[in-house]
């Protein structure tokens, strides 16, 4: 057990890091993300007023339906990232960080405290369950989950206990977020984890997975000096938001992003593969050839997927061509380390087959 | 042979002159999956305390100290292609190095399994 963001947390079970991370790979992992904050917010024209901090598309957001956005300062540095979810028309659930929960929250209520209803969720739990076997484990407990597409939402009980299900996850993999009441958590856990497809995974394997994934995590790849462009995260910028679309701007942060934007990119979120086993850590600095520092590891680690290290990194964007090499220095030895595609591991997300859609 | 063990959770057997040195099976459940070991140099002079390896899991890094002063002899390539022989046998096939040395003081100051066993009772 370690602590975390104020909980103590598993590193990993019996099984170890990489029995846990190849399982989810190949059947389905159980994770306990409860740590993880549920922020209700809602009120009248919580879309449009919403919008005003997040840089997402909420007005046109379909009901049910999950994104994934970015809480910003004037500066356009990253305070968190969050899922955000539509329950209602006028009522929205964002998931944010442990870490950053209560301040999120603070932030929410200074902001827009005087125009929405904003509170914590108490007393839910959060089980995810990831991995290609998820879906046929929710199936064999009674629900019919393929026209489910993944970012939907839903209620469902799962073997007579009422939760609600978001098809989503941080794995790379097709999954299922399920939110439960807290005295249920513990008799949800158990019935899943008796299907046998199904095994407990600790934050030790959902690093290593996410990771693969190339999906950032909050206070490695991205914190509030960093902008969503030096994090690689522009995407999380709806279409309709940015300085080219139907309604550009209009964010906290967006002045700063759109002159970023508008000036050469100075850092770049990589992908490297270093030589070697040597697994390179969080915060090596990386050289270029005449061995000038360009940037650092962010998160890094070995890839049980892959047999061998990989990191994410965040360096000098001149340096950011896929196969160039560069150096990274541990333990007074050289490592020349590649820059690589992201991710690593390919998503493996579930759409739903045309016959099946609405 | 006689072997003997640090707060470190190292192991080190006792052969003549020469002592064969490890990390204890506490030791390599704490640090998880092992993934890939530095092992010194062969005819490297090593001081007690002084990194004489470098084992990185999954979770982290741990840096072997020498438990005693000498010569590396000998390395276990074996961990080069199979760092996981720790994890599946600390104290027999995954031996890290063999260091030659004289004076056995710093080795005989060190504790047994006895007290080893004693020392593990005491941190649970």
């Amino acid at each position: 057990m370690v602590p975390f963001a104020g909980y103590e947390m598993p590193v990993s079970y019996p099984s170890g890091i990489i029995r846990e991370h190849q399982h989810t790979r190949e059947h389905a992992g159980l994770f306990d993300v409860s740590h993880m904050g549920q922020i209700l917010i809602e009120g009248d024209h919580c879309a449009e007023i919403l919008e005003t901090i997040l840089p997402s598309d909420l007005i046109s957001l379909p009901l049910r339906k999950l994104r994934y956005s970015l809480l910003l300062n004037e500066q356009g540095g990253i305070l968190d990232d969050l899922i955000v979810l539509r329950t209602d028309p006028d009522r929205f659930i964002l998931v944010v960080n442990a870490g950053c929960k209560h301040q999120d929250l603070q932030h929410l209520k200074t902001t827009l405290g005087n125009q929405l209803n904003i509170s914590m969720v108490p007393g839910n739990s959060l089980l995810a369950l990831q991995g290609p076997e998820s879906a046929s484990v929710m199936q064999s407990l009674g629900q019919q989950v393929s026209d489910m597409g993944f970012m939907q939402n839903r209620d469902m009980n799962l073997a007579d206990i009422a939760c609600n299900v978001s098809r989503s996850g941080y794995t790379g993999e097709d999954g299922f977020e399920i939110s439960v009441e807290d005295r249920l958590a513990d008799p949800l856990a158990e019935i899943l984890l008796a299907d046998e497809r199904v095994m407990w995974a600790g934050l030790g394997a959902r690093d290593s997975l996410r990771m693969e994934a190339g999906l950032n995590l909050y206070g490695q790849e991205m914190n509030d000096s960093l902008t969503p462009l030096d994090a690689g995260v522009f995407w999380a910028i709806s279409k309709s938001r940015r300085p080219d679309g139907r309604q550009p701007g209009g964010f906290v942060g967006s002045e700063a992003i759109f002159d970023a934007l508008s000036r050469p990119q100075e850092k770049k979120l990589v992908g490297l593969v270093p030589g070697g086993r040597v697994p390179l850590r969080g915060g090596v600095e990386l050289l270029d050839q005449a061995d000038n520092p360009i940037g650092h590891v962010t998160s890094g680690g070995y890839s049980p997927s892959l047999s061998h290290p990989i990191c994410l990194a965040i360096i000098d964007s001149r340096h950011s061509a896929i196969g160039n090499t560069i150096y990274a220095s541990v333990r007074n030895r050289q490592i020349p380390t590649t820059v690589s595609t992201l991710p690593f591991v390919k998503h493996r997300y579930h759409r739903v087959p045309d016959n099946l859609k609405k | 042979m006689k072997t003997r063990y640090t707060e470190e959770h190292e192991w080190i057997t006792q052969n003549d002159d020469v002592f064969t040195i490890g990390i204890t099976d506490y030791a390599q459940e704490q640090l998880g999956d092992i993934v890939f070991v530095q092992l010194p140099e062969i005819d490297s002079e090593i001081n007690k305390d002084e990194e004489l390896s470098c084992i990185e899991s999954v979770k982290a890094a741990g840096e072997v100290q020498s438990p005693i002063s000498g010569i590396v002899l000998e390395v276990n390539n074996d961990l080069d292609g199979e760092p996981e022989l720790i994890n599946d046998s600390a104290e027999d096939l995954g031996w890290l190095c063999k260091i030659k040395c004289t004076d056995h003081s710093e080795f005989n100051s060190l504790m047994d399994a006895h007290q080893y066993q004693a020392f593990l009772r005491q941190l649970s």
